[in-house]
């Protein structure tokens, strides 16, 4: 009895529009990220992460209005990504409903925003995502963030970089291996467990999930408390209670 | 018509709570509100709150919700949840240390790194299941023993007296996640955000009237 891993699935949405296609068994890509969430929600998902990948600005509060209607119908916790930047988007995001947000790209800009957020707002609601690849493979390995969907390389240790979040003020770390993103190979498991291992807080294990395997290699072998994936889901390949039941079978605690 | 008065004192969201208020009681009128005449006219209070504790405090005083609580849980049923539960006890160990509303005897202390068998991640975050101390209490009404909830906090509550303690949870160590006293009953985690368990806890307290069985 105690604290079960989670399984979230994650959606890109742009201008109030979930992209990239989902695809449940015998129900046609619907796009809609209400009528998305609902159906994963009765499906048993722990939590739902919306990323919004908005290229414009002027369309950008469309995703306020896509959180406000999933958080009037859908009772677990949503966490929002994409062009945090602000005090103000913050404050925005939690009004309309989301549960957490995450920081990418403006806490490598300026990481004192993370403490700035976590002040305000509580660690518990603040998530720095960290996009990490790998620099060196010998004798240690070693990885690297980079930004802006992880053609920037900034320079900074993954590793270094996830303490320092978490210092500030970082509730969660949500990594992502930008090595194994889209692969569907599986996690990069010496990287999360390395990052998982040098912090306090939860993490989320993202990038590379292609398999139920995948999903239970990620909390066993890279010490993750919540896995992330998005197409495993998406397209019905696989459900969320069939994963549930795999890492059941593998002695993960579930919540089913 | 009944009335359900989420009282807001500016600290966080109320959009979820006050929707699935609404979703398991649509007959009924949800005011999201720091109005002391509302408040006091309503028949149920939830005393919701999430952040650090200091301030949650400093805004509960500036409404003076405390003085309100303290009156009105006399009368009607109130419903503390996260920090909203943390604030019903007497002190807190957090911000270094904060003086809270003392509804329930006993205070708030924070997890220790490394406490239990294993290393713990905090905050505490995700689904969890609550042993109910007492089944047969009205607010756990149709919610099987050990059902999982969602919880998100690094504070938890210890009271003074046992008999307070609704639900107990694992996390490491052995801490209190429900409590309940005359008219209050309070979560740790949130029902808000706790799918059908959550929402049929909400729709408990929607119809409890403050007694214990």
């Amino acid at each position: 009895m105690g604290l079960a891993k989670r399984i979230i699935p994650c959606l890109d949405v742009d201008a109030g529009r979930v992209v990239k296609g989902v695809q449940f068994v015998n129900i046609r890509d619907a796009g809609d990220p209400v009528e998305i969430a609902r159906r994963y929600d009765e499906q048993g998902a722990d939590e739902l992460t919306f990323l919004d990948i908005t290229a414009s600005s002027d369309k950008r509060d469309t995703m306020l209005h896509v959180v406000e209607q999933v958080a009037s119908e859908v009772f677990i916790p949503l966490s929002v990504g994409g062009g945090v930047r602000e005090l103000q988007n913050i404050r925005d995001l939690l009004n309309a409903g989301a549960d957490k947000v995450c920081i990418n790209t403006a806490a490598v800009h300026r990481p004192e925003f993370v403490q700035e957020a976590s002040l305000k707002f509580g660690a518990q609601c603040i998530v720095v995502a960290i996009d990490a690849k790998q620099t060196k493979q010998t004798p240690t390995p070693s990885w690297e963030i980079f930004t802006h969907g992880g053609r920037k390389a900034t320079g900074i240790d993954a590793i270094d970089w996830a303490k320092r979040m978490v210092h500030l003020g970082a509730g969660e770390i949500l990594l992502t291996s930008m090595d194994k993103d889209g692969t569907k190979s599986g996690f990069d498991i010496l990287l999360t467990r390395a990052v998982s291992d040098a912090v306090e807080v939860p993490l989320i294990a993202s990038g590379g999930v292609g398999t139920l395997a995948h999903l239970a290699e990620g909390i066993i072998d890279g010490h993750a408390d919540a896995v992330l994936a998005a197409s495993i889901f998406h397209f019905g390949e696989f459900t969320i209670p069939q994963a549930k039941e795999f890492m059941s079978t593998r002695g993960i605690e579930m919540r089913n | 018509m009944s009335t359900i008065a989420v009282i807001d004192y500016g600290m966080g969201n109320l959009h979820s709570i006050a929707k699935a208020l609404t979703l398991v009681a649509p007959e009924q009128q949800i005011w999201v509100t720091h109005d002391a005449e509302k408040i006091r006219r309503a028949d149920r209070l939830v005393l919701p709150g999430v952040g650090a504790i200091r301030d949650c405090m400093q805004e509960i005083k500036r409404y003076e919700i405390d003085e309100l609580c303290r009156e009105q849980v006399q009368q009607k049923p109130l419903l503390g949840v996260c920090v909203g539960l943390q604030a019903l006890l007497n002190w807190s160990e957090e911000n270094d240390g904060t003086h809270c509303i003392g509804l329930i005897p006993g205070e708030v202390k924070r997890f220790v790194e490394g406490a239990g068998k294993q290393k713990l991640k905090i905050p505490h975050m995700g689904w969890n299941q609550v042993a109910q101390s007492n089944p047969n209490h009205p607010m756990w009404a149709n919610i099987k023993n050990c059902s999982r909830f969602y919880f998100v906090h690094s504070y938890y509550a210890v009271p003074d007296d046992a008999s307070v303690i609704a639900g107990t949870t694992e996390f490491g160590i052995e801490f209190v996640s429900a409590l309940h006293h005359d008219n209050i009953f309070a979560t740790q985690f949130h029902p808000e955000k706790s799918q059908k368990d959550g929402l049929q806890l909400l729709q408990n307290f929607v119809r409890w009237n403050g007694q214990c069985n």
